[in-house]
C-alpha cells in the first residue's frame, strides 16, 4: 500500500491536537493497534510541540506535517522554519531543555525515540528543524 | 481539558478529564495550584487519570512541577487509574518512582 499526505498549519498550540489526530486518521489504513496509534500520536505531538515552543517560540510561523505510507511502514516528517537547534545531540539527551521557564521535562526526543522505530533530526540555526520518524505497523488490530 | 477535585478522608483527589499537552497544561497547572492553595492541610494528593485520554512530555513536566510543590508541603503524591496510553509515557518518564501508582 502506498499513500502520501501533507499539511501545513500555523504555530499555535491548539494545532498540536489537530496534528496528532490527523496522523491517527491517516494511519488507520495500516490496520494499527490502539497502542500503535497512541505511540505515533504521542511522537507527533512531541515534534509539533517542539516546533511551536522551541522552534518559533512566541513568533508565528508555519509547521509542515507530511507522511508517507509505504507497505506497512509510516514515515512522518515535521518541519519548521524556526530558530533551529544548535547542538542536536545535546537536545536529544533525556532531561535536556532550553525552556528554562515553564516546567519543561526535556523528554520530547526520548519519547519520540521510544515510540518510533527511528527518529532523525536535521537542523540548522536560524533556518529551522526537520524531524523524520518512521514506524512499522503490525497490521495487528484484528488480533486484539 | 477539565479538572475536577474532591477531598476524601483527608486526601485530595484530582480528576483530569481530556488531553494533557502543551495547549492545556498551563490552565491545568493553574487550576491544580489554586485548589492546592485552598487545601494545604490535605494528607496526600492523588491524580486520577481514568478520564485522561492523552498525555505527552509536556504533561510530565507539569506533573513534576506539581510534585515539587506538593512534596514541599509534606504531602505524598500518587497516581490512580491511568489508561494504557497514559501508562506508557508514565513508565518511560520514571515518574512512578516518586509518585507511585495506587
Amino acid at each position: 500500500m502506498q499513500n502520501k499526505m501533507s499539511l501545513s498549519f500555523i504555530s499555535i498550540s491548539q494545532n498540536e491536537a489537530f496534528a496528532r489526530n490527523v496522523i491517527a486518521s491517516f494511519m488507520l489504513s495500516l490496520n494499527p493497534t490502539l497502542s500503535e496509534i497512541s505511540d505515533v500520536k504521542t511522537a507527533v505531538s512531541e515534534a509539533v510541540t517542539n516546533a511551536i515552543v522551541h522552534g518559533y517560540k512566541s513568533e508565528m510561523g508555519i509547521v509542515e506535517l507530511s507522511a508517507v505510507i509505504d507497505g506497512q511502514s509510516i514515515h512522518i516528517e515535521i518541519k519548521d522554519g524556526g530558530v533551529g537547534i544548535e547542538n542536536v545531540d545535546l537536545a536529544k539527551e533525556p532531561f535536556f531543555t532550553t525552556g528554562i521557564e515553564g516546567e519543561r521535562s526535556g523528554m520530547g526526543f526520548t519519547v519520540m525515540r521510544t515510540f518510533m522505530d527511528s527518529v532523525d533530526v536535521i537542523s540548522k540555526v536560524n533556518e529551522g528543524t526537520t524531524v523524520i520518524m518512521s514506524k512499522k505497523i503490525s497490521n495487528g488490530a484484528d488480533k486484539e | 481539558m477539565k479538572v475536577n477535585y474532591t477531598l476524601s478522608n483527608g486526601n485530595l483527589y484530582f480528576y483530569l478529564i481530556g488531553e494533557l499537552d502543551e495547549c492545556t497544561a498551563q490552565n491545568t497547572r493553574a487550576v491544580i495550584d489554586d485548589v492546592m492553595a485552598k487545601y494545604s492541610k490535605a494528607k496526600n494528593v492523588v491524580f486520577n487519570f481514568s478520564s485522561l485520554s492523552f498525555m505527552d512530555s509536556t504533561g510530565i513536566g507539569m506533573l513534576l512541577g506539581r510534585y515539587k510543590k506538593i512534596k514541599a508541603k509534606g504531602m505524598g503524591v500518587f497516581i490512580e487509574s491511568p489508561s494504557t496510553t497514559v501508562e506508557k509515557i508514565m513508565q518511560i518518564s520514571g515518574l512512578y518512582k516518586i509518585m507511585p501508582k495506587i
